[in-house]
C-alpha cells in the first residue's frame, strides 16, 4: 500500500516535471484561447444572441464561453502551467546551482570524452613554466583561470558568465511574478466608470460589478471639449478636472487637463478620458393656436419629447442669438425636428422672441400645437474610466525580469575552458551552454594563441 | 508626394530581387546571388528613404506622426522589417539563398500596399496620439518580421528534408543543392525565432503598458491581445520543443510555420474577420 502510494506520488511528480506536459499546456492554451476571440466576451449584444440557436446559447452559457478567460477550466490550465513550471524548476535547479557554485575544475577522462572541443599538443618545456605561460594567455584572452595540482598534473579552469544559466529560471519566475501581480490587482483594485456633468463633482464611482466605491475625495469636471479635424475625424477629447478635498481644490490638482492617452492620478486612483455626451437641457412651451393653454416642456440634448398631439420632437441645434443667421430677428432660437404620428417629419426653427412666427408656422401646417423656445443651457458630461491597481507594479517588475531573462537566456552563454598539463602534453577542452558554433571559433583561436605563445617562448 | 514614387521603386526592386534570387537558385552562379542581394539592399535603402520622407511629409501637412498608424503604413513597415531582418541574417551567416524564400513575403506586402490600398496620410485619432505607438509598433513588427524569415527558412527545411527522405541521401542535384544543409536550416530557424521572441515579448509588454497608461487596464482579453498571446504560446512551445526529445526537425519547422500563420492572423485576420463579431461587444 505504502509503496503503491509512493509510486503514485512519484509518477505524479514525474508528470508535473515533464516537458511533454509543457508542450501540451502551451499548445492547448494557444488553441483554446481562440474560442474567446470568436465568441464575444462579457455580456453579448442582443443582435448576437438573436443570431445563434437556443441550444448553442445554453451550451455556451454552461461552458462559460461568454467569459472564458475567467472560467474555471481556463484558470485550471494556468494553474497547471504554474505547477509544471515550478516542479520543473525545483527538479532542475539544484543541478544547475551545482554547475555554477561547484564547477568541475579538473579535466578527467570522462569529462574529456564528453566535450566536443578538445585539443592536445606536446611541449618539452618545464611544466611549471608552461603553466605560468598558459595562465597568462588565458588571463589575457579569456579570463584568469584557477589552478590546481593533482595526480602529478596541473589543472587550469576558467569560466565566463556562469550565472547566465539562471536566466531561464528568471524567465519562469517572472511568469509567476506576473500572475501574483494580477492577483493583487484583482483582490485590492477595481475598475470603475463615472459620468460627470460640467460643473458637477462626484465622490463615488461604480465598478463593473455594480459596486459603489467611495473615493475619499471628490472630482469636479470644470469643462469638457471635443475637437475634430476637417475630415470630421476626432482630434482631441479633453476634460478639465479639479480634485477636491473637503470641498477645496487640492494644490497641483486644480484645473488639470486630461486627454485620451494622458490621464490624471491622485492617491493611487487614475482617471482616464473615456467618453463624453450631451447633457444639455432645453426649455420649450407648447400652446394652442391662439396662444392659450401654455404647457412647459423640457427636452434633453440627447433625448426627445412627446408633444400633446402624440408627435415627438428632438433638438438639432440651438443658438442664443438668431440675428447672426436671420437678420431682423433677435433672441434665442432652436432648430428642431418633429415626427408626427402618421410617419411624417419636418424640421422647423422656433423662436423665443417671436411667438407670432411660431404660431404662423403652426397654422400653416395645420392645427398645432405651437412650440415656443425659452432658451436652455448647453452642457456636456465627460465619461471617465476610473482604475486602481496596486498590483500593476508587480506586473511590470515581472515583465522587466522576463525581458532581461529572455535576453540573457538567448544571448549570453556559460563558457568553460579546462587545461591539463601533464608529462609534456597540454590538453585543452571547452564548452559553452549556448551557441556552440560561435564558441568553437573562440576555442580554436584560443588554442592557436596558446600554441603560438608557447612556441614563441622556445625560439630564443 | 515624393515618398510614393520611392515606395513604387521599392516594390519594383523587391520584385526584381525575388526574380534574381529564383535565377540564382536555378543557375547556382555566385555572381547572380551577388546581384540578387545587391538589388535587395538597394530596395531596402530606397524604402528607408521613403519611410523617412513620408514621416517628414506628414509634418509638412501639419499632422505629423510616425508612418505606422494605419494598415497601409503598417504593411509597408512590415515589409521593411522583413528585409531588414533578412539583411542582418545575411550579414551574419551568409546563406544568401534564403532570400528566395523571404523576399516573396516582402514583395507581397509592398505590392498589396501600393496596388490595393489608400496611400493618403491621415491625421491621428486621439487613441493613437502617444509615443507608445512607436515603441509598440516597432517591437511588434520586428518580431513579426523575424517570424516571417523563420517561416521562409522552415519551408526550405521541409522541402529539403522531404527530398532527402525520398532520395535517401543528401541532395546533390538540382535546386536543392543550393539550400544550406538541414542542420543549418534548423539552426537558422531557431536563431530567427531567438530574435523574434524577445521582440514579440517586448511588443506585448509595450502594448500592455500603453493600454494601462491610456485606459488603466493592461490586459482586457480583446481579440488582438489574445491572438498576440496565442502567437507567443506557439513560439514558447517551439523554444521548449528543442529541449524535448521528439519535437525537433520537422515538427519544429511546422511549429514555426504555424506560428507565422498565427502571427499573420493576429496582424490581419483579427481586423478583417473578427472585428465584425467584436463590434457587437462595443
Ligand atoms: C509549463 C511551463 C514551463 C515549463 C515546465 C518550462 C520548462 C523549461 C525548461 C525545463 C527549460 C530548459 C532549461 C534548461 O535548458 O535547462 C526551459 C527553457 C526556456 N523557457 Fe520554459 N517552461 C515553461 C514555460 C515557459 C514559458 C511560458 C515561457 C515564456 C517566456 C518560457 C520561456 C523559456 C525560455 C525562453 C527558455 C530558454 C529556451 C532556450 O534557451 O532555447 N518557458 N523551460
Amino acid at each position: 500500500m505504502t509503496t503503491q502510494k509512493k509510486d503514485f506520488l512519484h509518477s505524479l511528480w514525474d508528470f508535473f516535471c515533464s516537458l511533454k506536459l509543457t508542450m501540451f499546456l502551451l499548445i492547448s492554451l494557444a488553441i483554446i484561447s481562440i474560442i474567446g476571440t470568436v465568441i464575444p466576451q462579457g455580456t453579448p449584444a442582443p443582435e448576437y444572441l438573436a443570431q445563434i440557436s437556443t441550444t448553442k446559447l445554453s451550451l455556451y452559457k454552461t461552458l462559460g464561453f461568454f467569459d472564458m478567460y475567467h472560467s474555471w477550466w481556463f484558470i485550471l490550465l494556468l494553474y497547471l502551467l504554474t505547477v509544471n513550471l515550478t516542479a520543473c524548476s525545483i527538479k532542475r535547479l539544484p543541478h544547475i546551482w551545482k554547475i555554477i557554485t561547484c564547477p568541475v575544475t579538473i579535466l578527467n577522462d570522462s569529462l574529456e570524452r564528453s566535450l566536443t572541443n578538445v585539443v592536445t599538443f606536446k611541449s618539452t618545456d618545464d611544466t611549471t613554466a608552461l603553466k605560468e605561460r598558459i595562465v597568462a594567455v588565458l588571463g589575457a584572452e579569456f579570463t584568469t583561470p584557477g589552478v590546481i595540482e593533482a595526480d602529478g598534473a596541473w589543472h587550469l579552469f576558467a569560466q565566463k558568465t556562469p550565472w547566465c544559466r539562471l536566466s531561464v529560471y528568471a524567465v519562469h519566475l517572472s511568469i509567476i511574478v506576473i500572475f501574483i501581480g494580477t492577483i493583487i490587482g484583482s483582490l485590492f483594485g477595481y475598475k470603475a466608470y463615472v459620468n460627470i456633468m460640467e460643473g458637477d463633482s462626484v465622490s463615488k464611482v461604480v465598478t463593473r460589478s455594480e459596486k459603489e466605491i467611495d473615493l475619499g475625495f471628490s472630482v469636479r469636471c470644470d469643462k469638457f471639449s471635443a475637437a475634430f479635424y476637417d475630415t470630421g475625424a476626432p482630434k482631441e477629447f479633453k476634460s478639465i478636472l479639479t480634485v477636491l478635498e473637503n470641498g477645496k481644490p487640492v494644490p497641483g490638482f486644480d484645473h488639470k487637463a486630461i486627454i485620451v492617452n494622458d490621464p490624471l492620478t491622485y492617491k493611487g486612483i487614475t482617471f482616464y478620458q473615456s467618453s463624453y455626451g450631451d447633457a444639455s437641457k432645453f426649455l420649450f412651451t407648447t400652446t394652442d393656436l391662439d396662444g392659450k393653454n401654455a404647457v412647459p416642456l423640457t427636452v434633453m440634448g440627447n433625448g426627445s419629447a412627446t408633444l400633446p398631439d402624440g408627435s415627438s420632437m428632438h433638438v438639432l441645434e440651438t443658438t442664443p442669438e438668431i440675428g447672426e443667421y436671420s437678420p431682423g430677428l433677435t433672441g434665442p432660437a432652436a432648430h428642431i425636428e418633429i415626427h408626427t404620428p402618421d410617419g411624417n417629419s419636418e424640421k422647423v426653427v422656433v423662436y423665443a422672441n417671436h411667438p407670432n412666427l411660431n404660431i404662423e408656422h403652426a397654422k400653416h401646417h395645420g392645427k398645432g400645437p405651437v412650440l415656443h423656445f425659452n432658451g436652455g443651457e448647453k452642457r456636456s458630461y465627460t465619461g471617465l474610466q476610473v482604475a486602481k491597481d496596486p498590483g500593476v507594479w508587480v506586473v511590470w517588475l515581472g515583465c522587466f525580469l522576463m525581458v532581461i531573462g529572455i535576453f540573457a537566456a538567448f544571448f549570453l552563454s556559460h563558457r568553460r575552458i579546462w587545461v591539463r598539463i601533464q608529462g609534456g602534453s597540454v590538453t585543452v577542452g571547452g564548452n559553452a551552454s549556448k551557441n556552440p558554433g560561435a564558441f568553437q571559433l573562440t576555442f580554436e583561436r584560443l588554442v592557436e594563441q596558446l600554441k603560438a605563445d608557447i612556441t614563441k617562448e622556445k625560439q630564443p | 508626394m515624393t515618398s510614393s514614387l520611392f515606395f513604387n521603386i521599392t516594390t519594383f526592386a523587391y520584385l526584381i530581387s525575388m526574380l534574381v534570387f529564383f535565377a540564382f537558385l536555378a543557375s547556382r552562379s555566385k555572381s547572380v546571388g551577388t546581384a540578387a542581394i545587391a538589388v535587395t539592399y538597394g530596395g531596402l535603402f530606397v524604402q528607408t528613404v521613403a519611410i523617412g520622407l513620408r514621416w517628414k511629409e506628414s509634418y509638412d501637412m501639419g499632422v505629423g506622426h510616425a508612418p505606422m498608424s494605419n494598415l497601409y503604413e503598417s504593411i509597408v513597415f512590415f515589409s521593411w522589417t522583413i528585409v531588414l531582418i533578412y539583411a542582418i541574417l545575411d550579414i551574419k551567416y551568409k546563406y544568401r539563398v534564403i532570400g528566395a524564400f523571404v523576399m516573396p513575403f516582402a514583395l507581397l506586402g509592398m505590392a498589396w500596399a501600393q496596388l490595393g490600398m489608400n496611400t493618403g496620410i491621415e491625421p491621428l485619432v486621439p487613441a493613437l496620439q502617444s509615443n507608445w505607438l512607436l515603441y509598440h509598433v516597432i517591437t511588434c513588427f520586428l518580431g513579426y518580421a523575424a517570424f516571417a524569415v523563420a517561416c521562409g527558412i522552415s519551408i526550405m527545411y521541409l522541402i529539403k528534408a522531404g527530398s532527402e527522405a525520398v532520395a535517401d541521401k543528401p541532395a546533390g542535384n538540382t535546386l536543392l543543392a543550393m539550400f544550406p544543409p538541414t542542420k543549418v536550416l534548423d539552426d537558422l530557424n531557431y536563431r530567427s525565432i531567438m530574435i523574434g521572441f524577445p521582440l514579440l515579448t517586448l511588443g506585448i509588454i509595450t502594448g500592455a503598458a500603453w493600454a494601462n497608461y491610456a485606459w488603466g487596464t493592461y490586459w482586457s482579453w480583446d481579440p488582438k491581445e489574445t491572438w498576440s498571446l496565442i502567437v507567443w504560446f506557439v513560439y514558447a512551445a517551439f523554444l521548449h520543443a528543442r529541449i524535448t526529445k521528439g519535437w525537433v526537425g520537422k515538427r519544429a519547422a511546422w511549429l514555426s510555420i504555424i506560428g507565422f500563420a498565427a502571427t499573420i492572423f493576429c496582424y490581419l485576420g483579427v481586423n478583417l474577420f473578427l472585428s465584425g463579431l467584436h463590434s457587437y461587444g462595443k
